[in-house]
């Protein structure tokens, strides 16, 4: 019967695989644009850039940023925004000191009550948006207010610090060495962080290499072969570079595991999860979501909730890092959580955007960053520079689907 | 022999890998209503934006002559200067904007940028006049409807002193009674001597008011008739390359039990809650039937459709939902799904759709269980899926990978019944699902609603276009103004005699009857 209707279709498989080209060329052309901004500052810093302790010092400075990058990449597809998350992430760095500077409580405990608190915050804000249809800006828009006036008052105006050593190690600890450093042309290298490394990148390239499999042996060719091997080879460069230089500093920072397994969490929820593909479908289409029984108003308010626990996260990490929290803490964070989405690919109007993209144009804002400082550009003109590749990146997007 | 007004000749028109014109000849005369007609993707609409210069001079191949002079548009301006405007499918009016805003829009009654509120409303009255609409030109248009809005568009273009009147599809969304009246106008403006080019599926109108018809297929110009050669059936035949001796594939009903039933249902308007807006209203279908909803626009069938499917309408909903007999709770559209109701809208892009994403997305989505465990999608089977019901429903795109927006409009509502096939509903209901989309598509869709009751499954189709009932379902209730008026076997319906129940109610239809018997 179905044989009947069908027609001469072109062959699926070639098309799939040029579909894969075109629908990753954004994120290899973001990939490539980070490789030429680090080899840029790497040049005009003499240098500097690539040393293992500013590397290191890389990731510490911007983990707190691409956590709540995670988290707002979700809002964002989703169709919504969080202008609040700057604000959360103080206020819940504010609670944490008060509870082990003032009441003494355990560091362990303390992180357990305030990520709680963060998923408060989230639903309280979430309830608003999500139930009673306000719109996000304008919620968000009184939490960024408010959760600033609440960490100044729970402060008192000043800064409360400085915290157990425990609850430094958050930011500031390194994993412990097992195997003891292994000495590689005269270099001693944090063995554990190498094998660590050695394992993620053996994990990615059988996880590719099964899942080409799989495409193959029901028929569809994934992508053409050599830009299976380019791709792949690139990304299992940059991290063994990455984990090499690591390895040659103090080994992994503690944060960056904190990190990369929130990476790899967020990465598969979106791409592999019923859940994730509901969050694109109900920003991509509302109205269609909804009478196609997605719960879109459930969705909305976990996706708020999810955000609110993310940026609790964001501020402990950031506290610790101080070790102290201000009433300044988190200030103007959100604009640079909201500017690597956008960087990343992500559509103003919802239904589109990537983890990987948020997360690269999280790396793209902290190169920017530390190499202008480096440089010793004037805090002025970075954020006149920063602010032209925002547009630049949103612009080169428009140009692009216009193009198509 | 009247001249010559427009003259289109050897346009061609290529996009990366498609052309999508092919030496196209078009030439319309001075004061004639000229039909451009075809499939969807004949190239309709690519040469009206050719003409009207949506594609600037220079991206297109050909020239284009209008009153004696070779034109070179370089936007839309041009073509307006020129006096050719175009009014398109999907209304260009600013919702929170009155009428006369509207109608200079862009073209205000202005003087140094100051507008002369008091000649913009009297020259507004005397435009709404011409075009038959008696409102106030202080309206929001939000606040009149689909017809309407159409007769304000139109006399936007009479603000620009229009020469040359493009419609793209205007009565895809009117009730019968507004196109009667759009279409007289377009007669009465033919008197004044604006010529018009209409471009429509639906083949009767054309007919009716056409002086000429072009035919269009696969982006080249197949003939040109006189009035006097028209008829539906060399039309059709052209259209399609074929001559289509059925438009409505045949069909053995093998009906079986009730399977779903609606009881006393009552509904209220969610904008004025006190107002009732679906009273009473009891239906069933049964196993392998295609039962039909006549009605006009606005008489509530896919209100009453969408308050059953999940309370998706509606507020204050009473009433009781049966599947085989059992009261069942379908107040949620999860709900509805999981109990295996199905509901495609009548309106694909706003609510049928994620047109930003692809087929494969679009096809999945209300059953991603049906391709996850746990929660996790299997890419695999969902690429399976997506490939299946490609094949089975004919959607024409390069693979599964075409974006959704990108889609002609039959094949975009092929997504929608794919989508809601992979569901696998018993109960689905059918929202005007030929609505905007061409003569070969529909026979696809009714083959595929065909295939749907031949294997058990009961339907429930809503349309305005009657013919298209009466070839395809089994039995037809008849709508008006919230209520079921009446209810037939579709061998026993005719057009006058849906029409009939729909003009005089129920009420009238029931005293008729006794007056009948007693006679």
């Amino acid at each position: 019967m179905s044989t009947e209707t069908a027609v001469t279709a072109p062959t699926p498989a070639r098309d799939s695989a040029q579909s894969a080209i075109k629908q990753n060329l954004r994120e290899y052309g973001l990939v490539l644009a980070l490789i030429a901004i680090m080899i840029f500052f790497q040049w005009q810093t003499g240098g500097v850039l690539f040393k293992p302790v500013n590397l290191t010092n890389l990731v510490l400075q911007n983990s707190y940023i691409i956590i709540m990058a995670l988290g707002m990449l979700l809002v964002i597809v989703g169709g919504h925004i969080d202008l609040s998350v700057g604000s959360v992430s103080g206020f819940v760095g504010a609670v944490a000191a008060v509870l082990m500077v003032q009441y003494k409580f355990d560091p362990v405990l303390t992180t357990l009550i305030c990520l709680v608190v963060g998923g408060l915050i989230g639903a309280s804000q979430g309830y608003w948006i999500a139930y009673m249809k306000i719109p996000s800006f304008i919620v968000t828009l009184a939490g960024m207010l408010v959760f600033k006036g609440l960490a100044l008052w729970l402060l008192g105006g000043m800064s409360v610090g400085p915290f157990p050593r425990e609850f430094q190690l958050l930011s500031a600890g390194f994993i412990p060495d097992f195997f003891g450093p292994w000495t590689v042309f005269g270099t001693p290298l944090h063995a554990t962080t190498l094998v660590i490394g050695l394992v993620i990148v053996a994990a990615m390239l059988w996880f590719a290499l099964r899942s080409r499999r799989a495409r193959e042996s029901h028929g569809y060719s994934a992508e053409p072969f050599s830009l299976f091997v380019i791709k792949n080879a690139v990304i299992s460069a940059m991290v063994l570079f990455l984990i090499y230089m690591m390895a040659s500093y103090k080994g992994l920072p503690n944060v960056l595991i904190v990190m990369g397994v929130l990476i790899a969490l967020f990465v598969f929820v979106t791409k592999r999860m019923t859940i994730g593909r509901r969050i694109y479908a109900m920003g991509g289409n509302v109205k269609a979501a909804a009478l196609s029984g997605i719960k879109t108003e459930r969705l909305t308010f976990f996706v708020f909730v999810n955000m609110g626990v993310l940026a609790a996260l964001a501020g402990l990490i950031f506290a610790a890092r101080l070790n102290t929290a201000t009433p300044k803490a988190g200030l103007g964070f959100e604009l640079d959580v909201i500017a690597a989405v956008f960087i990343g690919g992500a559509s103003m109007a919802g239904g589109v955007g990537q983890v990987a993209g948020a997360v690269i144009g999280a790396f793209i804002m902290g190169v920017m960053n530390n190499g202008m400082s480096i440089m010793g550009v004037n805090i002025d003109w970075q954020q006149v520079i920063k602010g032209l590749v925002l547009l630049g990146a949103v612009v080169f997007d428009v140009y692009n689907k216009n193009k198509a | 022999m009247t001249e010559t007004i427009l003259e289109m000749r050897g346009i061609t028109k290529t996009f990366p890998g498609v052309k999508a014109l092919q030496d196209v000849n078009l030439t319309v005369r001075a004061g004639e209503i000229h039909a451009v007609v075809g499939e969807n993707g004949a190239g309709k609409s690519t040469l009206m934006k050719v003409l009207s210069g949506v594609y600037p001079y220079g991206t297109y191949e050909g020239s284009i002559h209008f009153l004696g002079k070779e034109c070179r548009f370089s936007g839309i301006h041009d073509s307006e200067r020129e006096g050719i405007v175009i009014i398109h499918q999907e209304l260009a009016l600013v919702p929170l904007l009155s009428i006369a805003e509207n109608i200079f829009l862009g073209n205000e009654q202005a003087r140094f940028g100051v507008i002369d509120w008091n000649l913009a409303r009297r020259r507004a009255g005397e435009l709404l006049r011409k075009v038959g609409l008696a409102e106030d030109p202080d309206t929001l248009i939000t606040n009149i409807g689909v017809g309407k809005q159409q007769l304000v568009e139109i006399a936007k273009a009479l603000a620009k002193e229009v020469k040359l009147l493009i419609l793209d599809e205007p009565t895809a969304s009117l009730s019968e009674k507004d196109s009667d009246a759009l279409l007289n106008l377009l007669v009465e403006f033919r008197e004044h001597g604006i010529a018009c080019i209409l471009i429509s599926h639906k083949l009767n109108e054309v007919g009716k008011v056409a002086d000429r018809i072009t035919v269009l297929r696969d982006g080249r110009t197949i003939e040109t008739m006189e009035k006097e050669q028209i008829s539906e059936d060399r039309i059709i035949t052209s259209m399609v390359g074929r001559p289509l001796d059925d438009r409505f594939p045949p069909r053995q009903p093998k009906i079986g039990d009730v399977i779903f039933e609606v009881r006393n249902w009552l509904v209220h308007d969610p904008v004025h809650p006190d107002r009732v807006a679906i009273r009473n209203v009891n239906l069933n279908v049964r196993r392998g039937e295609v039962v039909g909803i006549a009605g006009l626009m606005g008489s509530g069938r896919t209100e009453f459709a969408m308050s059953v499917f999940g309370r998706a309408w509606g507020t204050g909903v009473s009433g009781e939902v049966l599947l085989h007999g059992k009261p069942v709770d379908v107040s949620t559209v999860g709900r509805a799904v999981d109990r295996g109701v199905a509901y495609a809208t009548e309106d694909r892009k706003t609510y049928g759709l994620n047109l930003i994403d692809h087929i494969k997305h679009n096809i999945s989505a209300a059953n991603l269980k049906g391709v996850s465990t746990a929660g996790v999608i299997d890419d695999i089977r969902e690429l399976n899926v997506a490939n299946d019901y490609r094949k089975q429903t004919n959607i024409r795109s390069s693979s599964v990978y075409q974006v959704t927006g990108n889609l002609s409009g039959g094949n975009q509502q092929k997504v929608v019944l794919s989508k809601w096939l992979f569901a696998d509903p018993e109960v689905l209901i059918l929202d005007e699902p030929t609505r905007g989309i061409d003569v070969g598509a529909k026979y696809e869709i009714y083959t595929i609603i065909n295939r749907l009751a031949e294997q058990g499954k009961a339907i429930l189709m809503i349309s305005s276009e009657m013919p298209e009932l009466l070839g395809v379902c089994d039995r037809i209730y008849v709508m008006n103004e919230g209520r079921i008026v009446g209810e037939m076997p579709a061998s026993e319906a005719s057009q006058e005699k849906i029409m009939r129940m729909i003009v005089r109610g129920d009420a009238r239809e029931e005293e008729e009857q006794k007056v009948r018997a007693a006679s």
